[in-house]
C-alpha cells in the first residue's frame, strides 16, 4: 500500500540517459534547475517544455509512472497556487467580496505551479534513471575538490547512499508490520485525530526497534569488513567519460544558452 | 464452514517495471477442521497464498468464499474476518510492540471490542498454551530469545481465538527442541479445538509428521494437493522443483530398491518402523 511512491525510486531500462554518467545528469539536472528560472514567458517555457519532452522520450520511463509521484504533492501545488492568486497586490482583475485577483497574482500562480512541475518532473527524471548507487557515486566524485576544504565528501556520499537504500526497505518493513498488525484487528483507518495517533504506535515501535537493529547491524558489519572511511580507497566501477557523455555536455550547455537568447530576444 | 478460493491471481506492483505474479489462476477449498501444510520452495507464493485468506491482500482476479460470503463484498467486514482467521507472520518482530509481553499479547482482544478482565484471561490462557515461561510475561517483548518471541507472537493471536489459524513459517530459526514444541502445541490445539490450522513451511520432516493435507506450491501455481502419502509418492516430481521428500522416505525407497517388500509411502518414522518390524513378521 505504500509502494505507491515513485519520488526517488529507481525504473529498470535500457536507454540512453540510463547509460549516461552520473556527474552528467547532475550537472544537467543543476542546469535544467537554473533554466527553469530564467525561463519566464511564454516562449522559454515552451521551449524548456520542448526540453523537457524530449529528455522524457529519451528516458524510456512511461510517463504515467512520472506522474504518479507528482500525486502526493498536488495539495502543495494547489495550496500554493492559491496563496499566490490572492494574495498578490496589483491591478484588480476580478473581485469577490474581500478576495481580489491581481494581474500580478494570476501570472504569479501560473507561473509558480508551471515552475513547480516542470522541477518535480524534471528532477524525478534523474533519481529514475540512476540507481542511488550511482548517484553517490557521481556527487562524491563531483564533490571531491572540496576536501581540500575539509569537506567530508566520501563520508557524506555514504550516508546518503545508505539513506537512500534504507527508504524501500523501511517501505517494506512498514508494509509488513501494518499487516501484522491488521492481523490482529488494527485498524489505521480511524478517524481524529488521537484515535490516529494512537493507532500508529503499533506500527512505529515495530518500526523504529526494526531501523535501529538494522542500522547497528549495518555498522557492525562494515567494521567487521575493516571499513575505514575514503582516503585510499578504489572503486570496483571507477567512472570516465564516453563519447555520449561528451556529446550531452554540449547539449546541455546549449539548452541552456539558447534559452537564455529566447528570454532576451523575444 | 470454509473457505474456498475460486480461481485468484495476484500481481505485486502491478503496471510497472517490477511487476510479479505471485498467485496464477489458484482454486482451492478448505474444509472445516482441516490441518493443512503449504510447502513450495522460496518465492514460490506461500506468504502471498495465505494473506488473501483474511483479506489483507486483495485478489487482483478470482474470488474468495468464507463461509459461504464473499469476502470482496462492498458491505463485507473484513475486521471480523480478521478476528475469525488469525495469522501469525513469518517474523515475530513485526508484530511485538508493546512495554510488556503481557500487554502485547492484549492488544488482539482489545481490538476485539473485549473489556480488560476479559482481555486479561484471554491473554493469560494463551501465554499458558503456547508454554510461555511465566517469570517473563513483564519482560519487555524486545528482550526475549527468538523462540520466546515466536511463543508470544503466537500467544497474541491465538488470544483472539481464531477459528482458522494460519502459522507462517512458525518454526523458523528455533532450535530441534523448539521446533518439536511448537509444532506439538499446534497439534494439540488441533485435536482439542479441531480448529482449521494451515501451517507454512520449508521443511518436509515438519510437514509431514503433523498435517493430514499438503498443498504444494511451485511458480505461483497450486503444484500438488493431497494427504502426505499421495503427495510424498511422487518423490521425483517433488525434487524437480527442488524440494525434497522426508527422510524416511527415501530410506523406505531405498529398501524397496534392495529387494525388501515394504510400503515406500511411509512418511513419519513411527510408520517406517511399523512396516519395518512387519517385515519381520512383528506386528506392533
Ligand atoms: N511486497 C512485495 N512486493 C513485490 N513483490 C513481492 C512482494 N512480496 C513478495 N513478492 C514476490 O512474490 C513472489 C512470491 O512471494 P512470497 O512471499 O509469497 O513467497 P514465499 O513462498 O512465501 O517465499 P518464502 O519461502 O521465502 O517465504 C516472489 O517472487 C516475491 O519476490
Ligand atoms: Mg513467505
Amino acid at each position: 500500500m505504500f509502494r505507491e511512491i515513485t519520488i526517488g525510486q529507481y525504473y529498470p531500462a535500457d536507454s540512453l540517459l540510463h547509460r549516461l554518467d552520473p556527474r552528467v545528469k547532475l550537472f544537467g539536472t543543476i542546469i535544467y534547475l537554473i533554466s527553469i528560472f530564467v525561463a519566464g514567458d511564454i516562449f522559454s517555457f515552451a521551449f524548456l517544455a520542448l526540453f523537457l519532452v524530449m529528455i522524457i522520450r529519451l528516458s524510456k520511463v512511461p510517463f504515467s509512472y512520472m506522474v504518479k509521484g507528482l500525486r502526493g504533492i498536488v495539495l502543495l501545488l494547489v495550496i500554493a497556487g492559491v496563496f499566490n492568486l490572492f494574495m498578490t497586490p496589483g491591478q484588480a482583475l476580478v473581485e469577490f467580496g474581500p478576495l481580489t485577483i491581481s494581474d500580478v497574482g494570476l501570472k504569479n500562480a501560473v507561473l509558480m505551479t508551471a515552475r513547480m512541475i516542470f522541477l518535480i518532473i524534471g528532477t524525478s527524471i534523474m533519481t529514475l534513471t540512476t540507481t542511488p548507487n550511482q548517484l553517490t557515486d557521481g556527487l562524491e566524485t563531483s564533490l571531491a575538490p572540496l576536501t581540500i576544504f575539509n569537506v567530508p565528501v566520501h563520508e557524506i556520499a555514504l550516508m546518503m547512499s545508505i539513506a537512500l537504500r534504507f527508504i524501500p526497505i523501511l517501505v517494506e518493513e512498514t508494509d509488513k508490520i501494518m499487516k501484522a498488525q491488521m492481523a490482529r484487528g488494527a485498524d489505521f483507518e480511524s478517524k481524529g485525530i488521537v484515535r490516529k495517533a494512537k493507532a500508529m504506535v503499533p506500527l512505529l515501535v515495530p518500526l523504529f526497534v526494526s531501523a535501529f537493529r538494522r542500522a547497528s547491524d549495518l555498522a557492525l558489519a562494515m567494521e567487521a569488513r575493516c571499513y575505514h572511511g575514503g582516503e585510499g580507497r578504489t572503486k570496483m566501477k571507477p567512472l570516465h567519460y564516453e563519447k555520449e557523455d561528451r556529446l550531452s555536455y554540449v547539449v546541455i550547455i546549449s539548452y541552456l544558452i539558447l534559452l537564455i537568447v529566447i528570454r532576451i530576444v523575444l | 464452514m470454509s473457505l474456498i478460493l475460486d480461481k485468484v491471481s495476484y500481481k505485486y506492483s502491478t503496471g510497472t517495471a517490477y511487476e510479479v505474479t505471485a498467485l496464477d489462476n489458484v482454486s482451492l477449498e478448505i474444509k472445516d477442521g482441516q490441518f493443512i501444510g503449504i510447502i513450495g520452495h522460496t518465492g514460490s507464493g506461500k506468504s502471498t497464498l495465505i494473506q488473501h485468506l483474511n483479506g489483507l491482500l486483495k485478489a487482483t482476479e478470482g474470488v474468495i468464499y468464507y463461509n459461504g460470503q464473499d469476502i470482496y463484498d462492498k458491505d463485507y467486514d473484513l475486521k471480523e474476518l480478521r478476528t475469525q482467521v488469525g495469522m501469525v507472520f513469518q517474523y515475530p518482530e513485526h508484530q511485538l510492540f508493546e512495554t510488556t509481553v503481557f500487554e502485547d499479547v492484549k492488544f488482539g482482544p482489545k481490538n476485539q471490542g473485549l473489556d480488560d478482565k476479559e482481555a486479561t484471561l484471554r491473554a493469560y490462557e494463551a501465554l499458558r498454551s503456547v508454554g510461555f515461561p511465566e517469570d517473563y510475561y513483564d519482560q519487555s517483548p524486545f528482550d526475549l530469545s527468538g523462540g520466546q518471541k515466536r511463543r508470544a507472537a503466537i500467544a497474541g493471536v491465538l488470544a483472539m481465538k481464531p477459528a482458522v489459524l494460519i502459522l507462517d513459517e512458525p518454526t523458523a530459526g528455533l532450535d530441534p527442541k523448539g521446533r518439536d514444541e511448537i509444532l506439538g502445541l499446534i497439534k494439540k490445539m488441533h485435536e482439542k479445538s479441531g480448529n482449521t490450522i494451515i501451517l507454512v513451511s520449508h521443511s518436509m520432516e515438519d510437514v509431514a509428521n503433523y498435517v493430514d493435507r499438503i498443498i504444494v506450491m511451485n511458480d505461483a501455481k497450486v503444484y500438488m494437493d493431497g494427504t502426505p502419502k499421495e503427495v510424498f509418492s511422487q518423490a521425483k516430481d517433488l525434487e524437480e522443483i527442488g524440494l525434497a521428500v522426508p527422510e524416511v522416505t527415501y530410506f523406505m525407497m531405498e529398501l524397496k530398491a534392495k529387494g525388501y517388500d515394504v510400503d515406500v509411502a511411509a512418511t513419519t518414522v513411527e510408520e517406517a518402523k511399523r512396516e519395518i518390524l512387519k517385515l519381520k513378521g512383528i506386528n506392533a
